[in-house]
């Protein structure tokens, strides 16, 4: 499935729901799915700045290229947030993580996560997955 | 019961609170960050910037004399509200913050001494807090904190030996904005001003919900925001002894401060314009003096009476939800419940109670000293304000109880 693919998919997933507490019902079940980060990498090094919550974020380039998530949160809303830019982004090339725009975040209705004074941290998650996405990518290349 | 206030009557005059959000009534229990304003200081500000505005204490002309009366006006209304001797002693600024800094800025200049000890306590906001310790830090000093005991009050014992200790100022909040204390600033006053001490008192938290008797309490400053009294933002107040004020020097240099200016020296003006440079917020201090009038003709009784209704019947209803903790239980304590629901992130059941209409503030409240102190990330808090029905309350605990189904 590309990244195209599972945002469509998530989106279909969420117009299953017209209340906010059911989106968010179904953001909470999503996190539980999260591929977990290793208790070894849940330290300061893999915390994200900018969150009232704590969300640990792990990322590996495996042989076939391609770049793997896990992560963490305290708070299970967060980690709903997280496990859904996961399951866009992970297991993909560090060029189609670079080049995916994540429309799915407005097309479910969390776009107000997305302003850069809310701090639950999502966009310094973007960032941070695309900049794990970048510095794989030089390695790549060279 | 004759002293309660009618609600539904003043709720009318609110124009925030008749919204909606997400679809569900708004339930505003975020007063403790600012509270909504009354329609009387809205319009006061409306009809400063239509008819009366002009830059005070500077034109000969008639619009200029109108603000200016206006401006100096409202001091003295301020003045009276404490119960300050002499208008002058009403200083104005951008808010609570400002006045701190300002006081701990000319303080430390006034002393010029190595290694100064202030003391504070536990449950300082960051405001009432960071300003006396860079202070101290820069100078090889040390910050004294008196501790809280189990259930958020000042644990008396400590903060006096720490007097023994002869800080050069005691700076302390009259309530608390996350435990809802009601500190006992008049003897604690009383027992720093024996050793020669002066004290400052925060009364952020307090002047929208209890009388404040300046020359009662006897502290030597006392500052507070207007926003969060139900006036406007960009204004706040400082009250300081004269003759303390008078020892002082200023704050800021510039206009309006001054008294005579050569390329060689400066001569600065008299009480309260020493510390008020540059153009005020003119239009605010207005509106505050409205705010406070409308504090006024509320009452200080009935506004008391109710909130510690809300308060109790919050407390009564919330403490039903399983594996509730609650965050200050001191008697007499101040409308502000804080709590957490163990196993839950207080950010999660913020963001679930705000989906359902209901606007509360979780985190560290800015008191991430109390925070670790407490041994906990943050809370959720709710604060409310005369405004506030009990049926809100339930909804409150409604809503909770909801949420935090979800999120077990
Ligand atoms: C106890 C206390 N002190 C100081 C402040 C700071 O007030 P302001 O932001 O209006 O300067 C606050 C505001 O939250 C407060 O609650």
């Amino acid at each position: 499935m590309s990244a195209e693919q599972a945002q469509q998919q998530i989106i279909e997933e969420f117009s299953a729901y017209e209340d906010w507490l059911d989106k968010y019902n179904l953001l909470i079940e999503m996190g539980k799915d999260i591929p977990v980060i290793d208790p070894r990498h849940k330290t300061n090094n893999h915390l994200i700045n900018g969150c009232q919550s704590r969300v640990w974020l792990h990322a590996e380039l495996r042989d076939d290229g391609k770049v793997y998530f896990s992560a963490d949160s305290d708070a299970v809303i967060t980690r709903g947030m997280v496990s859904l830019l996961i399951r866009v982004l992970s297991g993909r090339t560090p060029d189609e993580i670079l080049n995916t725009n994540l429309h799915f975040i407005d097309a479910i209705g969390l776009t107000e996560h997305l302003s850069p004074t809310r701090s639950n941290g999502l966009v310094s998650m973007i960032k941070q997955m695309k900049l794990y996405a970048q510095v794989f990518q030089l390695k790549t290349k060279n | 019961m004759s002293t309660l206030p009618d609600v539904d009557a003043l709720r009318q005059s609110f124009p925030a609170l008749a919204q909606t959000v997400y679809g569900k009534p708004l339930i505003y229990l975020d007063n403790g960050a600012t509270t909504q304003k009354p329609l009387s200081v809205i319009n006061r500000l409306k009809q400063y910037y239509k008819a009366e505005n002009a830059n005070i204490h500077r034109g000969v002309h008639y619009l200029s004399q109108l603000s200016t009366d206006a401006f100096e006006k409202a001091r003295a209304s301020v003045a009276a509200h404490i119960n300050a001797r002499q208008k002058h002693e009403i200083i104005f600024t951008r808010g609570t913050t400002e006045a701190i800094n300002l006081i701990a800025h000319s303080f430390a200049q006034h002393l010029n001494k190595n290694a100064p000890k202030v003391l504070i306590t536990a449950m300082e906001h960051h405001s009432n807090l960071v300003p006396w310790q860079q202070w101290v830090l820069q100078n090889g000093g040390r910050l004294m904190v008196a501790g809280l005991k189990p259930d958020g009050s000042l644990n008396m014992e400590h903060f006096e030996a720490l007097l023994e200790e002869q800080p050069d100022i005691v700076a302390i909040t009259h309530v608390s904005n996350v435990l809802g204390t009601v500190n006992p600033v008049k003897a604690i006053t009383s027992i720093a001003h024996a050793r020669g001490i002066p004290v400052l008192v925060d009364g952020a938290q307090a002047i929208a919900h209890m009388p404040v008797d300046i020359q009662d309490i006897d502290c030597d400053f006392y500052v507070f925001s207007g926003h969060k009294a139900y006036g406007p933002m960009g204004v706040g107040v400082l009250y300081g002894k004269e003759v303390w004020l008078d020892r002082l020097p200023p704050y800021q240099f510039g206009g309006e401060m001054v008294d005579r200016v050569s390329f060689d020296t400066t001569t600065f003006n008299e009480l309260p314009f020493k510390f008020e440079a540059g153009t005020p917020n003119v239009g605010a201090v207005l509106a505050l003096e409205t705010a406070l009038s409308f504090i006024r003709k509320t009452g200080y009784e009935a506004i008391a009476a109710h909130e510690h209704n809300l308060t109790s019947y919050g407390h009564q209803l919330l403490s039903r939800v399983e594996d509730i903790e609650f965050y200050g239980t001191a008697p007499g304590k101040e409308a502000v419940i804080s709590f957490n629901i163990k196993g839950i992130h207080p950010y999660d059941l913020g963001t679930l109670l705000d989906k359902m209409g209901i606007a509360v503030r979780t985190g560290h409240h800015c008191a991430q000293p109390l925070m670790d102190h407490l041994g906990i990330p943050g809370t959720v808090r709710a604060s409310m304000a005369v405004y506030n029905t009990l049926n809100e309350m339930e909804r409150l605990a409604e809503a909770v109880n909801k949420a935090a189904m979800m999120l077990r």
